[in-house]
């Protein structure tokens, strides 16, 4: 007979638009992050670490590269016999077919799935989140109080407190009451989507509320299991966690990586990140290059002057060249004499030599404003940026860029030029 | 594929000094994250030889660990797999691998139980790419009995150290000496040989009646005028490591750019144990030339001309010039190695000098970490 104590269900559907370019032909659980790693990395060697061993991913934006990078599990060690990591997407039914409406439809759809295992919890994780978490001790602290649900929380500053869902909890934790973005918040604590259920509890909430359209967690659920007496906890959690659902947080969360003793650690022994790796040589560095404070990942070669970056694995960056406060993705190349300042530059890009990124005066984006900001510049995946080009900042440029499309070999600050094709 | 792959990873030389106190030359590191045995065991993988076996005797802990998993080379399937065989005590027998040829004969069942035609026997010291599925096209297409993977060496090489080859007209081995006081001709055997399976099982078992347990004088060079024996051409990067100066030259030949394009970029690529490892980092105070760095290291101090293996913390103010630093290792600040072997595990105190002056020199030094 199979039985798994507690089973994790991963949300990994979306598309996290507010990444813009980066996630144009990607989920956002499968944009990289820290130099090699993918941001989906974390909360599946959470999942390990933590002794999980069953793993649910739910997918439906963009699969390709998420499903490439899990394959059958090997670099978490979830190849399993029973149990393991099995990528979940939408599929079609004899009765009604549908796309996944939310959180808690999408779990809703794969209730067989869970069945299987026989589990006595489910933890419900989403893939958009870096932290370090031991799920088990979650559990504990839900097992000790005789919880139905136990939501993770963390303390947040009661002014920031109004862009999260709050819990007010009494003495011991237990959840009295919610906010959703409240304006005047009761309480600091703000939910991070991290839930552990009794199975039987879930699936009695789902089979009840599965007739609501864009079936929830956090609007429809967690509130259901409330109303009908459940107990639900709060747990507290004080470490590092981080959204990176802005270009500019995304951008700042792997620049803190670079400090001295940088506030998420990766190079503690004993909770591990896993990735899938293709490379693993070691990274080449030249005579008359300058590297200062960098992460660096396999397989780089570097000959230029690199400073405050983040740059990933099998990525090339000639002579004469100056990357500056900039993250550059797996397998990039970078020709001779460029400058690159405060640069996203995606997987697969092919920068020529001369090119000038993140140059001259800052002018809100014209197009999107709101993704495209803090004066960084965004270069999409596969980009093919011919000899002599000059971008400005809070601009992104994707695509097969011939001289045709710019004027002057120049792309001013603000602008967006997205084209199709690019680097085979 | 036809072949089975056998890889003689039992070796040890004392010329390798210090360095084998450790470990078989087959688990040495190579490159920043490699192990020697990785380049056979990926030409293997990559020539689709399923079934491997691994004979090893010395030192085998490391390349134990090491081998832990097969699924890196991709071995490990049902159409196959990784063995790793030592030395056991059976009823019939108590001794240790006397020589390479006793070493395969001592586990002849895995080559009777196999089905394949052919046996690929390659050493696990030697670093190199080879597509087996090509040698092994050039040994039915000569009829040959066995085939020996033989090199044109620089003139300046040290060639009395392997085994020396002539050739004939057709490629054919018209003289095989082993260590020759003075070589003949510049081509050697570069150790990797192809047999047909059946002639194996039975020169290996002929051998051993007479007591003879060695697989290159007493079987090819003892059958050369018997058997047909030929030579296939190897024109790309090929080394042998059986010293600490071999082993040396192998590591720094990674600095080169062809060598490492070969090596690191070009199809097929070279598989090792993965080890999970964040990216290298550089803080303030980093200045490197010329080096390769590996992931999990830590960088503080100037690195010039030299190998970093993966897991190794540099110091501020340290100056690592012409070294290899292999993994694991701790230096504390103000260190100063010059032409230095620094062992894996090491932790070197800070404000160290350490110089290699008139040869590589080996550094051990296992002092107690006291801060990272």
């Amino acid at each position: 007979m199979i039985k798994k104590e507690m089973i994790a269900m991963l949300l990994a559907g979306g598309q996290g638009s507010r990444l813009g370019i980066l996630t144009s032909k990607v989920a956002k659980p499968a944009v990289s992050f820290g130099g090699k790693y993918r941001i989906i990395d974390f909360p599946l060697s959470n999942c390990i670490n933590s002794g999980i061993d069953t793993v649910g991913v739910l997918t439906q934006y963009q699969p390709l590269r998420l499903n490439t990078h899990i394959g059958i599990g090997i670099p978490w060690d979830l190849d399993r016999n029973i149990g393991g990591v099995t990528v979940l997407p939408p599929y079609e039914k004899s009765t009604n077919s549908e796309w996944y409406t939310g959180t808690a439809n999408a779990i809703y759809q794969n209730i067989d799935y869970m069945e299987t295992f026989n589990p006595e919890y489910v933890l419900i994780l989403s893939g958009d989140h870096i932290y370090k978490m031991d799920y088990e001790v979650m559990l504990d602290f839900h097992k000790k109080n005789g919880a139905e649900v136990t939501i993770a929380a963390m303390p947040v500053p009661l002014e920031e407190a109004k862009r999260f869902g709050i819990v007010i909890t009494d003495e011991n934790r237990k959840i009295t009451d919610f906010e959703e973005k409240p304006e005047n918040p009761r309480s600091n604590l703000a939910s991070m989507g991290i839930y552990i259920f009794n199975w039987k509890t879930l699936k009695e909430a789902l089979l009840a509320k599965a007739e609501q359209p864009n079936l929830d967690f956090g609007k429809h659920i967690i509130p259901y299991c409330h109303e009908n007496g459940s107990p639900l906890y709060a747990y507290e959690y004080n470490g590092y966690w981080k959204d990176v659902g802005t270009l500019h947080s995304y951008w700042e969360a792997n620049m803190e990586l670079i400090d001295i003793v940088p506030i998420f650690n990766l190079y503690e022994e004993y909770w591990k990140i896993y990735t899938k790796s293709d490379r693993l040589q070691p990274q080449y560095v030249a005579e008359n290059s300058v590297i200062e404070k960098c992460l660096i990942g396999e397989g780089t070669v570097v000959c230029g002057k690199v400073y405050n970056s983040i740059i990933g694995c099998g990525v090339t960056i000639e002579e004469g060249t100056v990357v500056r406060d900039s993250i550059i993705m797996n397998d990039t190349y970078i020709g001779k004499n460029c400058e690159i300042y405060k640069g996203i530059v995606a997987e697969n890009v092919n920068i020529g030599n001369d090119v000038k990124l993140g140059i001259g005066e800052e002018v809100d984006n014209e197009t999107d404003p709101h993704i495209y900001n803090h004066g960084l510049v965004t270069v999409g995946e596969k980009t093919v940026i011919p000899d002599g080009v000059t971008v400005g900042k809070n601009s992104v440029i994707a695509g097969d860029i011939t001289a045709e499309d710019l004027d002057n070999m120049s792309l001013g600050s603000g602008k967006t030029l997205i084209k199709a094709g690019g680097k085979a | 594929m036809k072949a089975i792959g056998i890889i003689l990873a039992g070796g040890h030389s004392h010329r390798m000094r210090e360095l084998a106190n450790k470990r078989a030359i087959s688990a040495m590191p190579i490159a920043g994250s490699y192990r020697s045995i990785d380049f056979a065991l990926s030409s293997m993988s990559n020539s689709h030889i399923q079934r491997v076996a691994v004979l090893t005797q010395y030192n085998a802990r490391s390349l134990n660990e090491h081998l832990s998993s097969s699924k890196w080379w991709d071995f490990g399937r049902k159409q196959g797999g990784l063995y790793v065989f030592t030395p056991v005590e059976t009823s019939e027998n108590s001794n240790w691998y006397r020589g390479t040829a006793d070493a395969i004969y001592q586990n002849l069942d895995f080559l009777k139980m196999s089905h394949e035609p052919y046996v690929v026997i390659a050493s696990g010291d030697c670093v190199y790419k080879l597509d087996f599925g090509k040698l092994l096209e050039y040994h039915i297409d000569k009829k040959a009995d066995i085939t020996v993977v033989v090199k044109d060496m620089p003139s300046e090489e040290n060639i009395e150290r392997y085994g020396n080859v002539q050739l004939g007209d057709d490629d054919r081995i018209e003289e095989f000496e082993e260590k020759p006081i003075v070589a003949k001709t510049n081509t050697v055997s570069c150790g990797i040989y192809v047999i047909r399976r059946r002639l194996l099982i039975e020169l290996i078992e002929k051998a051993n009646e007479e007591g003879r347990y060695d697989f290159v004088s007493d079987i090819i060079v003892r059958y050369k005028n018997i058997k047909r024996i030929y030579g296939y051409k190897l024109d790309s990067y090929w080394r042998n490591i059986a010293s600490v100066e071999d082993y040396y030259e192998t590591n720094m030949d990674f600095l080169k750019n062809d060598v490492r394009n070969y090596f690191f970029r070009e199809y097929p690529d070279v598989y090792s144990k993965v080890d999970d490892l964040p990216p290298a980092k550089y803080n303030v105070g980093a200045n490197i030339k010329n080096s390769l760095i590996s992931s999990g290291s830590i960088i503080n101090g100037t690195v010039e001309n030299s190998v970093v293996f993966k897991n190794v913390y540099v110091g501020n103010n340290c100056v690592i010039k012409n070294s290899i630093v292999l993994n694991d290792v701790f230096i504390g600040d103000n260190t100063y190695l010059e032409n230095c072997i620094v062992e894996a595990h090491d932790t070197i105190r800070a404000n160290s000098r350490y110089v290699g002056e008139e040869e590589i020199k080996v550094l051990i030094e296992q002092n107690d970490r006291y801060s990272i």
